[in-house]
């Protein structure tokens, strides 16, 4: 009987000791690389995959690049070390670049005055050079041809105006002269991503169009900042820059470049925000007495504009309706010697006719065509420079302008780019047989929502305080957050799990941050 | 008696002692080896739990039980979408403490004490499901006072009021992405002890033939009413420490009615089956619904349970004086439906495997020891309804829950 009891402790001793298992226990070996070989991943391309969000790179931002996150997956199938250039001195995590203007520290949402504001720190990034080959070659600001541009990382380039060179590959460089390129092929990329060429027709956009497009010139070192890419010179680059990472047989994803009309920076401002209630801050009867103000001027121009056929140009604003932006389309007919002529016969001095000549000779109000871009916000209804009451109101009683609208001519040339751009990105990765990432349909699906596994619906919409856990956009507009590159991430393993038979999992979005938001800055 | 042996350990070995939701079926060692069945069974003080008015039945004037369970409950956890891992691994000791006494021919009393409601889960901080459950320690303690009347040698009935004390830890995140400066994840946790509670028992107990007792016997829904419990936020950013700051809670949590029927029958002086039927009436838990003191918004989270049966049979052989062994088997239905299934009791069906013998020391007192296996399968569920901006969303995965206990106690009766 004794031996009975020594049973029933062995038993015991061994029912604690059971864990659970499963049938299929989850383990690095139930994921696999397919045909990709992610030994050496190494990623190209501009700002979005450099880790840029809230306007900069920071320390903690740049954890967050798609290409860092991709790489934690490839790490359980093969995938090799996986590094970025250091941000180690960035210890208060402020981003930015000291000592240079326009350089700023990255966005948070002051819960004070309400707007995205800079950090109020100053950045701790220098250009210390560091002349190391990462495996993270995305360069903000980077457009296609500078991938191959020698240079580009001369800090002597900095000095010259305009500017020939980026602070952030000066920072990186393996030598002055080096490209891009090369510095990515020094890590013999097995595996690659290639997401360029936003900025070959973004910067035209986001400057609102001060640029030029440069259709039909080939000299892109001709080529002004905000200017608009010929798709003959960007195919050529971005055929030049697959054939040199392929050229040893790497396999990799390019992705396409998302559309104007996906991204907030774009789509937040409506062209039609001035309601009585905006206009009199709060108050609906100081609001309709702006318009009725507002409605004076128009009605004066509206007159002037009839007489050459030009009245569709103003209308009276509603006391009740959600009324248009006043803004400076350069594709319109300068009626301003029209406007001085009229207003001189009906008794203005010529000084005073000949400014609102200049002012609304191109005005006309704001359609659903344009485009008011993001940072406008916080100019209507300021006073431009000098420009004395009553015209002292910026999209109001003075014409917003060139930089502040994105304008419907600007955007056919913007799309058209854009197409051209995909057409040959799509035309150049199928011919070498590469996967891509239509960023561009993933954007697009964004803005009418785009349902994720865990059944959350994203959209492309700025922050919002009702959208905290979901908006995908850091506070500049234009990038995503941590939340949105878990996003692309996902999109771009779901190519890759397909084109390449892999099978990686994905990440979680819903579990990274979104903006920083601070009680005052 | 060797081959009844075998069987009982491999009865053990295949099966084991929970039932669905967050109650534990462990209330004495004797009942808790025949598949955790009583309610048609007279064999020591136990029976208070079971069915007071078995009370009336017993053969000494004095009957006491006491004991206790060690309880290892493990559960694991994995989505193969995300490459998510995680386990929880949770101890317990749930304790019971049952005195009978005949005060006349037909008028018993008693006290019972014992704890069938408990929960303890504790995944890791921050872990993928940490918007739902970082950690639960939930536990009550019912104290029974009874009396069965017989009112034949054939039909007795039993009950008394009960005494409910409890407490409940909670935690968990704020949401899924929350961080403070430091980038830490924002938590609550809420905390409840000394919730106090009134509710009921009752039942009869009618044996047809010597042979066979049928029972019956009914607990009452009992609601914990935290009142005033403390609800602490950790790692919230600065801009948000104005709305989540300290404050207390209220919350209710219902311990839902449960009845049980069965019956038992001695097939010979040593032999004797049992079988019950419990009915858990689930359905009361609809939501936890969290309501803090300040303007932090009330956490309303759908919990829609439905009533869960269990099915037991249990069996006992008395091999002689000085030693009697035990085996039985359960099916417990987990109240738990589809598209419900949160972390913080994820339990699905399983089915109970439990042995245990009795040793007599002396004729007065004796030992019980018990062994329970509860087998779940593995199973792939989620829980639907954690709303994030307006949204619904899920958190789905794979959970596979071992769960043993082995447990002591004594018998001293005269």
């Amino acid at each position: 009987m004794k031996n009975k009891f020594i049973y029933i402790a062995i038993l015991t001793a061994g029912f604690a000791a059971c864990e659970p298992e499963f049938e299929n226990e989850l383990s690095n070996s139930s994921y696999s690389a397919g045909d990709a070989d992610f030994s050496s991943y190494v990623a190209l391309g501009n700002s979005l995959t450099a880790g840029f969000m809230d306007g900069t790179v920071s320390r903690v931002s740049q954890q967050y690049s798609y290409p860092n996150l991709l790489a934690q997956q490839f790490a359980l199938v093969g995938g090799g070390t996986f590094t970025q250039p250091s941000y180690a001195e960035d210890v208060n995590n402020t981003g930015g670049i000291s000592g240079i203007p326009g350089f700023n520290t990255r966005l948070i949402l002051d819960a004070g005055s309400q707007s995205p504001e800079p950090i109020n720190q100053p950045s701790t990034i220098t250009l210390a050079p560091q002349a190391t080959a990462f495996n993270n070659m995305g360069v903000p600001g980077a457009k296609s041809f500078h991938l191959l541009a020698p240079g580009y990382g001369n800090p002597a380039g900095l000095q010259t105006n305009p500017l020939s060179a980026n602070p952030y590959y000066v920072r990186h460089a393996t030598s002055p002269n080096a490209r891009i390129i090369d510095d990515a092929m020094a890590k013999n990329p097995t595996f690659f991503t290639n997401w360029i060429g936003s900025n070959d027709v973004l910067a035209y956009a986001t400057s609102g169009g001060l640029g030029v497009n440069q259709l039909g010139n080939t000299n892109v070192a001709s080529y002004g900042s905000n200017d608009i890419t010929d798709p003959t010179a960007f195919a050529g680059v971005y055929s030049a820059t697959i054939n040199t990472l392929t050229a040893n047989g790497a396999k990799g994803v390019v992705a396409t470049i998302p559309n104007v009309t996906s991204i907030p920076f774009f789509t937040t401002v409506p062209y039609n925000p001035l309601t009585a209630t905006v206009l009199g801050n709060g108050n609906v009867a100081n609001g309709q007495a702006a318009i009725q103000q507002a409605n004076v001027l128009y009605a004066q121009l509206r007159q002037i504009l009839s007489f050459f056929g030009q009245a569709n140009r103003i209308s009276l604003w509603t006391l009740e309706g959600r009324n248009p932006l006043l803004i400076r389309d350069e594709s319109l007919t300068n009626l301003s010697a029209q406007i001085r002529g009229a207003l001189l016969a009906s008794g203005l001095s010529d000084q005073q006719a000949t400014f609102y000549g200049q002012t609304f000779g191109q005005a006309r109000q704001a359609n659903a065509n344009d485009l008011v871009l993001l940072p406008t916000r916080a100019v209507i209804g300021t006073a431009p420079n000098g420009v004395p009451a009553p015209l002292n109101a910026f999209g109001i009683s003075y014409p917003l302008q060139d930089e502040h609208v994105l304008t419907a001519a600007e955007i056919i040339q913007v799309n058209t780019a854009t197409t051209a751009f995909n057409n040959s990105i799509r035309a150049i990765a199928e011919s070498k047989g590469l996967a891509i990432a239509d960023m561009n349909a993933i954007l697009n699906q964004l803005v009418s929502g785009l349902r994720v596994e865990d059944g959350q619906i994203y959209t492309a919409n700025y922050f919002s305080t009702s959208r905290i856990n979901t908006t995908l956009f850091s506070l500049d507009g234009i990038h995503p957050n941590a939340r949105g590159y878990a996003i692309i991430t996902n999109e771009i393993i779901k190519v890759i799990n397909r084109h390449y038979n892999a099978r990686l999992p994905l990440v979680s979005a819903g579990n990274f941050p979104g903006a920083t938001i601070l009680p005052t800055n | 008696m060797r081959k009844l042996l075998s069987l009982t350990i491999m009865a053990i070995s295949v099966t084991s002692a929970f039932a669905g939701g967050y109650r534990v079926s462990l209330q004495g060692q004797k009942q808790l080896a025949m598949g955790h069945t009583g309610v048609a069974v007279v064999n020591s003080a136990e029976v208070l739990f079971f069915n007071p008015a078995g009370m009336a039945f017993l053969e000494n004037d004095f009957n006491a039980s006491i004991g206790g369970n060690a309880l290892f409950s493990r559960t694991k956890f994995q989505n193969s979408t995300y490459n998510w891992k995680s386990s929880t691994e949770n101890f317990g000791t749930p304790f019971t403490a049952y005195v009978a006494y005949r005060v006349n021919d037909w008028l018993s009393a008693g006290l019972a004490v014992y704890t069938p409601y408990g929960s303890s889960v504790d995944w890791d901080q921050d872990w993928q499901g940490s918007h739902l459950v970082n950690n639960i320690d939930l536990m009550a303690v019912y104290i029974q006072p009874s009396i069965a009347l017989k009112i034949s040698d054939r039909f007795s009935i039993g009950g008394g009021p009960i005494f409910v004390t409890g407490s409940v830890e909670f935690n968990r995140n704020l949401s899924r992405s929350l961080i403070n400066e430091q980038m830490q994840r924002s938590d609550v946790t809420i905390d409840a002890s000394n919730v106090t509670a009134w509710g009921w028992t009752a039942g009869f107990m009618f044996n047809p033939v010597d042979e066979m007792r049928i029972g019956l016997n009914y607990r009452s829904e009992i609601t914990m009413e935290a009142r005033d419990g403390d609800a602490t936020f950790h790692d919230i950013p600065a801009f948000l420490q104005g709305t989540f700051s300290n404050t207390t809670f209220n919350a209710d949590l219902p311990l839902p009615a449960e009845l049980t029927v069965g019956l038992s029958y001695e097939f010979s002086d040593k032999f004797m089956m049992a079988f019950d039927y419990n009915r858990a009436f689930w359905n009361v838990y609809d939501a936890l619904v969290v309501d803090f003191a300040n303007n932090v918004p009330t956490s309303v989270n759908p919990r829609n349970y439905k009533d869960a049966s269990t099915y037991r049979v249990g069996a006992q052989y008395k091999a002689n004086s000085k030693f009697a062994i035990r085996a039985g088997w359960y099916f417990d239905e987990s109240p738990v439906q589809d598209g419900y299934f949160a972390p913080e009791t994820p339990r699905n069906d399983s089915m109970g495997f439990t042995g245990g013998l009795t040793y007599q020391i002396t004729p007065k007192l004796g030992v019980d020891v018990s062994f329970l296996y509860l087998h779940f399968k593995e199973v792939d569920n989620s829980y639907d309804y954690y709303s994030e901006d307006g949204t619904l969303v899920g958190f789905e995965g794979t959970y596979k829950n071992v769960v043993f206990s082995p447990g002591v106690g004594l018998t001293y009766s005269f």
